[in-house]
């Protein structure tokens, strides 16, 4: 369709291969701090998301990985006395900036939650809701990003003919990725997923990773999780952070063949703790 | 089977047959009321009583007025009370959460909940009866309208506060306002409680007596007007059940035999509509 | 390499120690078929030759049993980094330890054939090597077992001494065969058995090299040389 230049060509598809050959960087923080109240959760974070690759945040409870994530949409502030210092730069502009609403901001950034969120209405205003935050669309133009939006979702055979129909019914994995398109439906540069999978079966899992294999073409995305198998199936560069700070970061593969710190090499092998 | 094994199998069946025997008792006293009010007020039960006013006794006066009474009363108290309430909730469950002024504000809500009816309705009697000089319909609406506000308040912030913060996280990921947040997902996704709550109140609201005592009095003859005392069930029910006439105490069965199938069938709806919505 | 702690989940520690031990009596038991087979052929015990011979089942049984462990711990554990490397370095140990039996198991089935053909000069010289590559292999062992790359490392520089040592060793045979005709074929044999000698001592090097991939995650810079009788013309001699 005309007005979707994100859609991936087949060859782009077809021809990923994951590596952080050429991903220029897309999101970086600088001297990224973040308090909780009094409490220090990030330190000096200095972290480069590369354009179109997927970059997992991995490490053990607590260490500040969905905080960090929390921090690139400014989704802290919906709540009083978080605060963030220091710079997270998207195409030269400070997002944690007071002067950049979060709203707009939230519109170039989307983001999926742990456990499905599907709003209580019907799939198709599950999806609407997003695009009409940003956008007035002719009622023909936003059938076609519905179904632009579900497909590119994979989600479009198992629902077209039950959009009306409420989203609770849907099955968790289903939901999970209603969830997906309803996020892309409104057209973000980077995608962040917060835990995608934790609450899925390992089929709804497989078919989310799939899902993310493919969205890399046209996002830049940030995955946290705890499994770090999924970290090592699905992204490019893996970040491992520890009390609030990244402890190392590298391409994906050689953080799980030959991580160069010892705390890493312990996390990942299980040694933990 | 040890021995042990055999005690726990005997407190178990001593728990369980205690309760279902509390259960019971419970059971049977509503059971009884209902029976009585039935047996009582059934044969006085004619459609005269829905069609004609209160008159003295042996002319075969009915209820009509004060049904009419009671419904524009708390149709009134309710037009009042929901939107105060309702906001007033989301106030307390969407902008006040651990807030001094949210605090305050859920602590006197909840004094309100607790307070005797009479008193509300003395304060109202105070606030719009002893100023106009004139008992009014009006006035009794505003009480019933006190005493369902801290009720839509509580049930309308408890619904809210189910809502998982993770669907109001999703909204605002997307780019969404606070208020269209709130608007359009909290209030949706908690609308059958929502619902649910300002049916029970509506229920509440319509076999109160003493609120009304002192503000809308009571009326012996149809009136609609809102400026005028005026007529309602529960307190036909209170002046008749003490007449020494028999003819009116068969209306007084009669009108809480209405009042109690009425709240009833509120609250059977009530049930219904949020079984439907899950 | 530091020694890491524990796995929270202690069986696998466990199953790594297994494949530990099984590689261990692989190399022990390589080491032995070695000597056993170069102590026939001094010896001329055509009995002890069958001997060992006989036993190099036992490292195929081994070799068998240590692959479907690796294969099942890597399905099992899902291994990662160091584990990982550790676990694929053990299960090409494995089939490095007995190529080195085949070796040990040819060096004996020709001392067998030699039987009682009298010595040779050079005869001398081949237990020596096989001293040295036994030694090699005990060496690289006893790495793995400490996961130390150093002692791994210093193995691998004692190839280029078996290599100079083959190197001489058929320089002096094709004297040797030039001189004395007649004993051609004992001398093919002996040439064959300091050829296998030579090729343990490259398998212990490959091994070593498996040893300080699996402890540092990096592979040896360096490979050392090859024996150069591939350069060795009728000229030169």
């Amino acid at each position: 369709m005309a007005e979707s230049p994100q859609m991936a060509s087949l060859s782009d598809v077809v021809g990923r291969h994951n590596s952080l050959d050429g991903g220029k960087p897309f999101i970086e923080t600088r001297n990224l701090e973040f308090f909780y109240g009094e409490t220090r959760a990030l330190k000096s974070i200095n972290l480069s998301f590369p354009e179109s690759r997927v970059t997992a945040l991995i490490g053990p409870s607590g260490c500040g990985k969905s905080t960090l994530l929390r921090v690139i949409n400014r989704m802290y502030s919906l709540y009083p006395g978080q605060r963030a210092t220091g710079e997270v730069l998207m195409g030269g502009e400070n997002l944690i900036d007071a002067k950049v609403d979060p709203t707009e901001l939230r519109a170039r950034i989307g983001m999926v939650f742990q456990k499905p969120t599907p709003f209580p209405m019907s799939i198709q205003e599950n999806i609407t809701f997003g695009v009409r935050l940003h956008e007035s669309l002719s009622r023909q133009a936003m059938d076609e990003r519905v179904e632009w939006s579900l497909r590119k979702a994979a989600l479009w055979d198992e629902v077209k003919d039950r959009l009306k129909s409420s989203a609770l019914g849907l099955s968790g994995g289903q939901q999970q990725r209603l969830c997906i398109a309803r996020t892309i439906a409104v057209k973000p540069q980077v995608l962040l997923f917060d835990e995608p999978t934790s609450a899925l079966d390992p089929i709804s899992t497989a078919k989310v990773e799939e899902l993310i294999a493919e969205l890399r073409a046209d996002f830049t995305i940030v995955i946290v999780t705890h499994s770090m198998q999924q970290a090592a199936r699905c992204s490019d560069q893996t970040a491992f952070m520890y009390l609030g700070e990244v402890i190392e970061v590298g391409p994906t593969a050689q953080i799980f063949t030959n991580p160069r710190e010892q705390r890493t090499r312990e996390y990942v092998t299980g040694r933990f703790g | 089977m040890s021995r042990l094994a055999a005690r726990r199998k005997l407190t178990n069946l001593v728990a369980a047959a205690l309760s279902s025997l509390a259960a019971l008792i419970a059971l049977a006293v509503l059971g009884s009321i209902l029976w009585t009010l039935f047996e009582r007020g059934f044969p006085a039960l004619r459609w005269s009583v829905l069609t004609t006013s209160m008159a003295p006794t042996g002319e075969n006066g009915g209820l009509a007025n004060a049904i009419v009474g009671s419904l524009i009363q708390v149709g009134i108290g309710m037009v009042i009370a929901t939107p105060i309430g309702v906001l007033g909730g989301t106030y307390l469950s969407e902008y006040a959460r651990g807030s001094r002024l949210g605090q305050v504000t859920r602590f006197v809500s909840d004094i309100l909940l607790s307070a005797p009816s009479i008193l509300i309705g003395l304060f109202v009697y105070t606030l719009l009866v002893a100023t106009t000089k004139t008992y009014s319909g009006i006035a009794g609406a505003v009480a019933l309208a006190v005493i369902a506000i801290p009720i839509i308040i509580r049930t309308t912030e408890d619904m809210l506060s189910l809502v998982p913060t993770a669907l109001r996280e999703a909204a605002a990921a997307l780019g969404a306002p606070k208020w269209k947040v709130t608007t359009l997902i909290a209030w949706r996704a908690a609308g059958a409680g929502m619902l649910t709550g300002l049916l029970l109140s509506l229920a509440r609201l319509a076999g109160e007596t003493a609120p009304l005592l002192f503000t809308s009095l009571g009326n012996l003859n149809w009136s609609t007007s809102l400026g005028k005392p005026m007529a309602s069930l529960p307190i036909a029910i209170y002046q008749f059940a003490a007449s020494p006439y028999e003819d009116l105490v068969q209306l007084a069965w009669a009108g809480a035999l209405i009042v109690t199938v009425g709240v009833l069938a509120i609250n059977i709806i009530a049930q219904l509509t949020i079984g439907r919505r899950r | 390499m530091t020694d890491s702690p524990a796995h929270t989940i202690t069986s696998y520690d466990d199953d790594l120690e297994k494949l530990r031990n099984l590689i261990t009596r692989m190399g022990r038991l390589c080491e032995a078929q070695i000597m056993g087979a170069v102590n026939a052929l001094v010896h001329r015990d055509a009995v002890a030759a069958l001997a060992v011979a006989a036993a190099d089942h036992e490292l195929d049984l081994l070799e068998a049993e240590t692959e479907q462990f690796a294969i099942q711990t890597i399905a099992l554990r899902a291994p990662v980094a160091v584990d990982l490397r550790e676990i694929i370095a053990a299960l090409k140990t494995s089939a490095i330890l007995e190529r080195i039996g085949d070796y040990a198991k040819n060096i004996a089935k020709r001392a067998s054939v030699l039987g009682h053909g009298g010595t040779m000069e050079p005869m001398v010289i081949v237990p020596e090597m096989a001293r040295m590559v036994a030694q090699m292999v005990a060496s690289v062992i006893d790495a793995y077992i400490a996961r130390d790359p150093i002692l791994a490392q210093e193995v691998a520089d004692r190839d280029q001494l078996v290599d100079d040592f083959y190197t001489s060793l058929f320089r002096l045979m094709l004297t040797f065969m030039m001189e004395n005709p007649t004993r051609i074929t004992a001398s093919a044999h002996l040439l064959f058995i300091a050829k296998s000698l030579e090729r343990i001592g490259d398998h212990a090097t490959n091994i070593a090299e498996l040893v300080i991939y699996s402890a540092t995650g990096e592979r040896m810079t360096e490979r050392p040389k090859r024996d150069d009788t591939a350069f060795v013309s009728g000229a030169n001699i």
